[in-house]
């Protein structure tokens, strides 16, 4: 199936949805426009062993048996020098450190929260919902849906968003029903046309009706676009089986971002290094190398519209600088965050700065946070979508966005 | 009745099987009527969904005396088929101590093994013992969920795995959930909460996923003593800060595992040394200088202060409100009401942290007297209750489909990742995404070609052979309070099968 055909296809699916009294949100996006895709690292992952401040004696004493070593231009394969001050980790070079070096990926160290609670669970949801600290939390507003809200103007829907999750993240949380489907595995639909208007009706009226209804049809969506992705990939020789895990659903969401949609969530578990983290190589390396070759996929697969997207990599906080009893690290405080995309003005390290001996720690324990995230997402949504200020106000209230000029 | 008989015209099956059953029981005239509707809906609650056994101790206890033997249950009461699978899946019997032992000496003899074929196999013999011991933890806790008549405590005994939750993929713990589930949590899920704490404390499963086996001084390792204040007693803004965890970590310096024999001690820490099972507390891991935790002093005692440590931590009042709410939110919904939550944590804490006690409050409280439908199910509760109205007390011999089930409805036992545990709230649960898989399992369930009834593991298929939904329960607890709706979708079913899904699938059997 061509792009064309699966759009008009989805133009009449999205018609459909909404002549059935719920919003469209199914709607085919415009041709073109900026994309976000958000990946979020649950666990804290640790910064300083994925961008590694060789330039620190300190990172080498307080990590005696997991400091990654110096870039070397002696070795191949070694960390790759970004600058004076940081190199990247081996396990990242051929992917975000390929991008890195067409400028299209920077990383902002001294990113976070000002959430101290250093609980995973209590600094995801903050960061997810996104709203000033200290206030009341509202659970039912994520800063996605509120990007997602404000980017909507009245009576048609632009931006279309997705999460490719099992459950829908508090991030997307909001008056509007975002529709989520993980690109794990995804199978054929389960039900027939008539199955699924009945489905439907049974839920007229109820609460969930808007969730049921884009569920099934989603459904169909992807079974469609996975559909034309298989034949692509076979037509042009290319062996669908031989990519698997986050590389195999980057694939996904690529086609998925690429057609139909403009804003996209994703998370990935297993950064919570307590124990034998591992250095150059090891558990956090694996990790690494394995987002670093999705986020590759998920450049290539876009084609074209790679230049228009944006994907912000983020977790909810950094690890202790200095490495624990066991070879781990645990929880910090500031991380580092990384900002990928075609048309980036990247191949740097944004935001402020400070030095890092012991001294510069917070607490003597942890990365300070001097980059909030907040201004920090605000800004690149204000450039990328040349939001008003009331519509910054609305996505992320009583923060000023600060400009990085990275788009 | 309307649908009921245009499907017995349409299918000219027994699809209708309640009328039968009525004459055939002869029961009573008061058992002819349909529960009302708070009742079924406090029923629903307190269990995994009403079945005919629960719903006939209800008429002939009343709700107080049937929440007494809940609470109080004397005996397992388990259906003789069910009792005869759990006795097997207990023998030999589950013990940590032994099993990691066995685990120990098979894992050092595979490594000495030289490279080749046999290395191999006995490696895959290995991870083929770990996956079957975490299989039959998932199958104890599926077979008395279903079949157990002391439903309340199943419940419980799945929100404290919950609570306490353990992740089966980390380290040795496939090895070691079953015995978790039998040891730390069944026997206390409705007693004491200082116990137990202390019996997940001490149990390797805990320690080894939240890495306190690696806890030693002079080798801190603050990951349990964190998750111990934030998600089993106080709450992550229960009044501890940072140096709270940092101090709760030394007290727990040496609490581990050791499944060898014991080490050889100084004379001075041999009277300090514990052990039990697989639990040590060795005085050579611990960290002997004094502490101060919640603005007490501790002093260095050993074992001893992680004692003090527990019971000054499950005494704060934090504790009492934590834990109420943990258990309000499951069993009323999201955001119960604060008076409710400040009753049941006042029974806590004046009861010295009496689960029973606690709920007892809970469900005898004014919220409770007419409850409202309007609790989403979480995938466990719509999965099993589900399977309870459908198959009505038949002999389930193959768990396998109810684990797939939900695995792709994701809250499986022993799966969650992170150690908070399932998240309570339905939010979590009623995206879009999570409703079309459930709906697919509606359909699994109502089509009844699921393999149920095979033996375990590929044994003796049985017919596939769909069930019989629109049974007596379905007229007693059921069809009164089904919505137009739902009665226009029925009757727009063209199989029994389908009219099954549709039901599986309507509002009334999403939330309780």
């Amino acid at each position: 199936m061509s792009r064309i055909t699966r759009r008009e296809w989805l133009q009449l699916a999205g018609a459909a949805v909404a002549s059935a009294g719920v919003a469209g949100r199914l709607y085919a996006a415009p041709p073109s426009g900026p994309r976000f895709l958000l990946v979020f690292l649950r666990g804290g992952y640790d910064a300083a062993n994925a961008l590694i401040p060789y330039s620190s004696s300190f990172y080498y004493e307080a990590r005696p048996t997991i400091a990654i070593p110096r870039p070397d231009p002696a070795v191949t394969g070694g960390a790759l020098a970004l600058d004076p001050n940081w190199a990247l980790a081996p396990a990242l070079r051929d992917s975000v450190g390929a991008l890195y070096q067409q400028r299209q990926a920077a990383f902002v160290p001294f990113a976070g929260t000002q959430d101290l609670t250093r609980s995973h669970f209590e600094t995801q949801d903050s960061i997810e919902l996104g709203q000033p600290i200290g206030g009341t939390r509202d659970y039912r507003s994520g800063f996605m849906a509120r990007l997602h809200g404000s980017l909507v103007p009245a009576g048609s829907v632009a931006v279309p968003a997705i999460s490719f999750t099992d459950a829908l993240p508090l991030a997307f949380q909001g008056p509007g029903q975002i529709p989520n489907i993980s690109m794990k595995s995804v199978g054929k639909p389960p039900f027939d046309d008539r199955q699924v208007r009945i489905l439907t009706d049974m839920y007229a009226g109820h609460p969930l009706e808007p969730a049921v209804a884009s569920g099934l049809e989603l459904r169909r969506q992807v079974a469609q676009a996975m559909q034309a992705l298989d034949e692509e990939m076979r037509a042009s020789s290319r062996n669908a089986l031989s990519i698997k895990g986050f590389e195999l659903e980057a694939e996904r969401m690529a086609r998925l971002m690429r057609d139909d949609y403009r804003i996209g969530f994703v998370d990935i578990g297993g950064w919570d290094t307590h124990v034998n983290e591992g250095a150059a190589q090891g558990a956090l390396a694996a990790n690494l190398t394995g987002l670093g070759r999705g986020l590759g996929v998920f450049s290539q697969s876009l084609g074209a519209e790679w230049k228009n997207t944006v994907v912000v990599v983020l977790s909810e906080f950094g690890r202790t600088f200095r490495e624990n009893g066991n070879r781990g690290t645990d929880h910090g405080h500031g991380s580092v965050y990384w900002v990928l995309g075609g048309a980036l003005n990247g191949g740097r390290i944004a935001g402020e700065q400070q030095r890092l001996e012991r001294a510069d720690l917070f607490q003597d324990r942890d990365y300070p946070v001097l980059n909030d995230y907040r201004a920090l997402l605000g800004g690149l949504f204000r450039s990328l979508w040349a939001l008003t200020n009331a519509q910054c106000a609305q996505i992320f209230p009583q923060v000023a966005p600060v400009d990085l000029k990275l788009v | 009745m309307s649908i009921c008989v245009s499907l017995l015209a349409a299918f000219g099956i027994g699809a209708c099987a309640a009328p039968a059953t009525r004459s055939a029981a002869a029961p009573g005239a008061a058992d002819f009527a349909a529960l009302s509707r708070v009742d079924a809906v406090w029923l629903e609650r307190v269990s995994f969904g009403l079945d005919s056994g629960t719903v006939a101790d209800f008429r002939r206890l009343g709700r107080e005396r049937y929440l007494d033997e809940q609470l109080t249950p004397s005996s397992e009461a388990l259906p003789a088929p069910i009792a005869a699978q759990i006795h097997t899946l207990q023998t030999p019997p589950l013990d940590a101590a032994q099993i990691l032992q066995s685990l120990q000496q098979r894992r050092q003899a595979a490594n000495a093994m030289a490279e080749g074929p046999d290395k191999e196999q006995a490696r895959k013999a290995l991870n083929d013992d770990g996956n079957r011991l975490a299989y039959q933890g998932v199958r104890l806790e599926l077979l008395r969920a279903i079949y157990s008549p002391a439903q309340l405590r199943e419940q419980m005994v799945w929100f404290w795995l919950n609570h306490f939750s353990v992740y089966q993929y980390k380290g040795d713990l496939r090895w070691l959930v079953a015995d978790y589930e039998e040891r730390a949590i069944r026997p206390h899920a409705l007693g004491n909460f200082r116990e137990l704490v202390l019996a997940t404390l001490e149990h390797p499963a805990m320690l080894q996923y939240l890495d306190n086996s690696q806890n030693a001084a002079g080798h801190i390792n603050e990951n349990y003593a964190r998750e111990l204040m934030e998600l089993h007693t106080l709450g992550v803004n229960g009044g501890y800060t940072q140096q709270d965890v940092q101090q709760l970590a030394r007290v727990l310096t040496g609490v581990g595992i050791n499944a060898g024999p014991v080490p050889h001690l100084k004379p001075e820490w041999e009277k300090l040394y514990v052990r039990r099972g697989a639990f040590e507390f060795n005085p050579a891991r611990h960290d002997f200088t004094p502490k101060v935790l919640l603005g007490q002093n501790i002093r260095a005692q050993g074992f001893a202060e992680v004692d003090q440590a527990v019971t000054l931590i499950v005494r704060q009042k934090a504790c009492a409100r934590f834990v109420s709410s943990e258990l309000a939110t499951y069993f009323v919904g999201d955001a119960p009401p604060p008076r409710l939550v400040d009753a049941m944590a006042e029974t806590f804490q004046k009861s010295g942290g009496d689960i029973a006690a606690t709920l007892r409050t809970l469900f005898l409280s004014a919220e409770f007297a007419t409850p409202r439908s309007g609790k989403f199910k979480d995938p466990m509760r719509y999965v099993l209750s589900a399977v309870r109205v459908a198959y009505d007390g038949r002999t389930i011999s193959n768990t396998r489909p109810l684990l797939d089930w939900l695995n792709a409805l994701g809250e499986a036992p022993f799966a969650r990742q992170t150690p908070d545990g399932y998240p309570l709230t339905a939010s979590n649960w009623e995206s879009p995404g999570q409703m079309s898989r459930r709906f697919e399992i509606a359909r699994a369930i109502g089509t009844g070609n699921v393999h149920l009834f095979d033996a375990e593991d590929g044994g003796a298929a049985t017919p596939p052979g769909f069930p019989q939904l629109s049974n007596r329960l379905y007229f007693e607890a059921i069809e009164p309070f089904l919505a137009a709706r739902t009665r226009a979708a029925l009757a727009q079913a063209s199989s029994p099968q389908e009219w099954n899904t549709f039901l599986l699938a309507a509002p009334e059997m999403n939330y309780e």
